[in-house]
């Protein structure tokens, strides 16, 4: 009951939020961010709770719900969360709530609306999360996507009907795909069984033939992949990070794209077995490739925003890298980029957010030298930068490091070339600290050259502040967040066995980590 | 014919006395809010009549009419739509400068054809139903002749929708024919029986050729490619409340003697009728949808998205022999709700606004309507998203049954046709409402006439209640359906 009620309180803050719009300006804000605080207190009472299996004796659901729902198609709301859904709802929540930091000031026209399609996306992403039967799934996947277009097509930049258009065509087009791919797996749950069924343990028993498995797997592996994004569906990131308000950004790049990588881990593979296993090198490939591909891709930008954007195209490949090598470093170090490039590119497209709302502009060829005038912003660029590069002691580092340790047990060629990718990250990284934040100070000219804009305000600095600490934590003692996603990442591996057959035995028993 | 064979026509014969009482009110006084008031009781009391018939179902009243589950649920359907038409052209009529009372008898024998075609099992009264509704569409789409300055539109497209009328009922007329030839019957359920007694199992090209020309004509009323090219001229120079009949009643009561045609006469059971079948439903959906994607005029984009989406719905009919159980049958039962609530919503908000003075179907009349009058925005954005098939509307619900049972039909092509034609259609349902979020500096007045009547307004809460609860949850409607198609 209440996984039901941390979504509905997200759904029904949002309809409040609305609503207290007609009593003051700043109510919407204040809803928001209670009812989020209340999902955050609901959350961190899950996991102090913890542990206990409640449906197979030392299995790792925690809790599981259902309750019938279209019975005519055996469709039941069931509901449920492990140590790798809790991770995932914590990194929604938390960024939810620095969404809401930087919406605080930025967002000034009809504020009640904005909040109730922010807190609408993070309920649609929390459903996400927790839903085990795969039509209520797809109903969260598509009920994120109508709130997230309303924010960019209302609160965005200058292109904004174009980006918003298009995020919207590719997510529901591949969603489409999904949703045939689902069907299709329901169906032979039907021949198979006679019945219809969308639950997620009963579709595990359906056995499909190979080339009939690769097709159904493929709907599902679109549907993931446009989603994370991977190349070559990431066209639409790009453009619609870059139009989206900033508290837009931060949902887009911390949470939205982390419901693909999760889909992946908890839906691709555990379903469709054997095609993933022939599927792995090329989706190891399509990984390496966008890694480096989007790599070279932001080097070329001058717009701050776009080049944050194709810098989480880039670290995304090493979640997909981590995934199809499927063993437990592999799948951890996915887990962990996952968390530390939400909390990394949220921190980053903040900042650009904020430099664009201090001198309307997020060209990079016509600001430089912020450091002598805004030290604060500065000083937090850098971190949030160095620490998306990968520097150890820092959560990606850890991420990637696993990742590609996984990985390079896997294939060691397309391993070696993904690691480039962290060589072109300190190439773009290090430019852009460079162009933005030294040199001579200047400024586009439609800003008053005389006026001095404001550093960091108390909001943004508690924001900022509070990623910083989740970055230090993950990277300095990640084994709090191992150990949430371990049992869950064993049991996969032992029910499945590794996508390459010869490493099984060595990296389940010999994962350290666990 | 019995006493209680009279009492299962009572819907019919309700309506046919509606239509004789206004047509005497008039005769008498004349009296707009009069004759609207009739037209809505008589259809209403023909609505609660289905109670006392509900229990005295399935049976033959003569060989012509059958009333059984299916026959009652869409007649029901097809009240319940009429009503809503006749509520919302109250306001929209009120200012026109001639006499409205005809429109509401047009209205009532339209009705009455269309309740005769989804209770016919018999060529006879499928004809009668069928020219009985198009011969009062021909009144209805020019009705707001007198009026000097607009005439010439609806005139065009009346005589547009006579002429190709006439001929979709010529191709029918002559299929019947050939088949009436071939098997001596003019009953749906005997052609079954005839061809199974004639000799080897391949069907004689003869009575394919027959079944393809009564296909035809149902195409040219359904408007599916190529026999849509009256629709997009028709729907725009119509005055909105004859649109929305046509859009709705029109398409309802068509639909439901095609699908009651194929599933009584088997004759999805040749292969070349389904190659037909499968080219036309590729063709309407991609067409449709990108015929529709530059329109400016909503009339005109609601008409090619609705080519789009009878193209949906020929998917889900092509599979009504193939599978076991009903699955088929349901979809197009529960798309043809769905597509019935969404239509009538987006035309109900169109005639919100309009009224017979002016028509506000231009895409730029609702720019910025998020920020002016955000309720009816929000009832077209809801029915705008319903008709892009995204979920928590009932639309989702209902694209998720053609998928299901295309998947269990094994109809790939088709299915990968229809996610290709929601694509494209997306885009254009995102435009309308991405032009209603725009603000403008400066609004155009609405018109007062249409706002101030909350007759309306009511009419699109209840239709918004109803997308969003079978969208959200469906099983009510869901098991009626099985219920309903298991007596098809």
């Amino acid at each position: 009951m209440i996984l039901l009620w941390l979504i509905l309180i997200l759904f029904l803050g949002g309809a409040l939020a609305w609503v207290s719009e007609a009593l003051d300006a700043r109510m919407p804000r204040i809803v928001a961010l209670l009812s989020l605080l209340v999902s955050l207190a609901l959350i961190l009472w899950l996991w102090s709770a913890g542990g206990a299996d409640v449906r197979t004796p030392g299995g790792t659901w925690w809790i599981l719900d259902s309750w019938v729902w279209i019975p005519r198609f055996g469709i039941a709301l069931t509901v449920g969360v492990d140590g790798l859904s809790l991770l995932m709802l914590g990194l929604t929540v938390f960024l939810g709530l620095m969404a809401l930091g930087a919406a605080w000031h930025e967002i000034s026209k009809r504020t009640g609306f904005f909040y109730f399609n922010l807190l609408w996306t993070l309920a649609g992403v929390v459903g996400v999360f927790v839903a085990l039967d795969l039509f209520l799934f797809f109903f969260f996947w598509e009920v994120m996507l109508i709130p997230m277009y309303l924010i960019i097509a209302i609160w965005g930049h200058e292109n904004r009907a174009y980006a918003a258009m298009k995020f919207f065509l590719f997510t529901q087009v591949s969603g489409l795909l999904l949703l045939l791919a689902i069907l299709c797996l329901a169906y032979f749950h039907f021949a198979q069984f006679g019945r219809f069924s969308f639950d997620y343990f009963a579709l595990q028993n359906v056995v499909l033939e190979g080339r009939f498995q690769m097709w159904v797997m493929l709907g599902f592996f679109i549907g993931f992949a446009t989603k994370l994004p991977a190349f070559p569906l990431h066209s639409w990131l790009p453009d619609a990070h870059s139009q989206a308000p900033t508290a837009g950004s931060v949902l887009l790049a911390g949470v939205l794209l982390k419901t693909g990588a999760y889909g992946l881990i908890r839906f691709t593979v555990p379903l469709f077995p054997e095609a993933s296993a022939t599927f792995a090198p090329v989706a190891m490939s399509i990984a390496a490739i966008g890694i480096l591909y989007c790599a070279k891709l932001a080097f070329a930008q001058n717009d701050i925003k776009r080049l944050i954007a194709y810098t989480s195209v880039s670290h995304m490949g090493f979640v997909l890298l981590g995934i199809y090598a499927w063993n437990v470093y592999g799948l951890q170090g996915a887990v962990m980029t996952m968390l530390a490039h939400g909390l990394s590119s949220a921190a980053l497209f903040m900042i650009a957010g904020g430099i664009q709302h201090r001198f309307h502009s997020r060209d990079m060829d016509k600001i430089s030298g912020l450091w002598s005038q805004l030290p604060a912003l500065s000083a937090m660029a850098l971190f949030f930068s160095i620490a998306a590069v990968g520097m150890p002691g820092l959560g990606n580092f850890i991420g990637e490091f696993l990742s590609l340790l996984g990985a390079f047990q896997a294939n060691r060629t397309i391993t070696a070339i993904s690691a480039l990718g962290l060589i072109f990250a300190a190439v773009y990284s290090l430019w852009v600290i460079q162009k933005m934040f030294h040199g001579p100070y200047t400024i586009p000219e439609r800003v008053g050259q005389t006026a001095i804009p404001e550093d960091l305000s108390r909001v943004e600095m508690l924001c900022y502040s509070l990623m910083a600490l989740g970055l230090v934590w993950m990277g300095v003692y990640p084994q709090s967040f191992l150990d949430l996603s371990a049992p869950v990442l064993g049991e996969l591996l032992q029910a499945i066995g590794a996508l390459d057959g010869e490493l099984t035995s060595a990296t389940i028993n010999g994962g350290a980590l666990r | 014919m019995s006493g209680e064979q009279l009492l299962l026509l009572l819907p019919i014969i309700l309506v046919t006395a509606t239509t004789v009482l206004t047509m005497l009110m008039v005769a008498a006084k004349r009296s707009h809010a009069v004759s609207c008031a009739i037209t809505a009781l008589g259809l209403t009391l023909s609505l609660l009549s289905l109670f006392i018939v509900i229990p005295l179902a399935p049976q033959e009243v003569t060989p012509l009419l059958r009333v059984d589950g299916f026959s009652l649920f869409f007649t029901s359907l097809i009240l319940l739509s009429g009503l809503a038409i006749t509520l919302f052209s109250y306001p929209y009529l009120s200012n026109l400068e001639d006499h409205q009372d005809e429109f509401y008898l047009l209205l009532t024998i339209a009705v009455l054809g269309a309740l005769v075609m989804v209770s016919s099992t018999h060529f006879v009264t499928a004809f009668l139903g069928m020219e009985t509704l198009s011969v009062s569409l021909y009144g209805m789409i020019a009705y707001p002749l007198h009026r000097r300055e607009t005439a010439q539109y609806p005139m065009e497209a009346s005589i547009k929708y006579l002429v190709l009328s006439a001929v979709s009922s010529g191709f029918f007329l002559f299929g019947v024919a050939l088949l009436y030839a071939q098997t001596g019957t003019l009953h749906f359920s005997s052609i079954a029986s005839a061809l199974a007694g004639m000799e080897g199992s391949v069907p004689p090209a003869y009575y394919v050729v027959a079944t393809l020309l009564i296909i035809t004509g149902f195409a040219f009323k359904l408007s599916l490619v190529p026999f849509h090219l009256w629709t997009p001229d028709v729907y725009e120079g119509a005055p909105l409340p004859a649109t929305a009949f046509l859009a709705t009643v029109g398409k309802l009561a068509m639909a439901a003697l095609l699908m009651r045609f194929i599933s009584v006469s088997g004759v999805l059971s040749s292969e070349s009728i389904v190659h037909v079948l499968s080219i036309m439903a590729v063709f309407s959906i991609i067409a449709g949808n990108l015929l529709a994607l530059l329109q400016s005029n909503l009339k005109r984009l609601l008409s090619y998205s609705s080519i789009a989406h009878m193209g949906y719905l020929l998917i889900a009919l092509l599979t009504l022999n193939a599978l076991d159980g009903n699955l088929g049958a349901e979809a197009v039962s529960f798309y043809l709700v769905a597509y019935v609530l969404m239509s009538l919503g987006a035309f109900g908000v169109m005639m919100a606004v309009s009224d017979s003075a002016q028509e506000r179907d231009h895409i730029g009349h609702y720019q910025g309507l998020f920020w002016r009058n955000p309720w009816l925005a929000l009832v077209f954005t809801a029915m705008l998203l319903s008709l892009a098939g995204i979920p928590l509307t009932a639309g989702f619900i209902g694209k998720f049954y053609i998928f299901a049972a295309g998947v269990q039909g094994a109809q790939w092509g088709l299915l990968f046709a229809m996610i290709i034609g929601s694509a494209i259609g997306l885009f254009y349902y995102l435009r309308i409402i991405y032009r209603m979020l725009t603000p403008l500096e400066e609004y155009e007045p609405m018109p007062e006439a249409g706002l101030k009547e909350l007759l309306p307004h009511c009419v699109l809460f209840v239709l918004l209640c109803a997308l969003i609860v079978f969208g959200v949850y469906p099983n009510g409607l869901m098991s009626l359906l099985e219920t309903v198609v298991a007596t098809l």
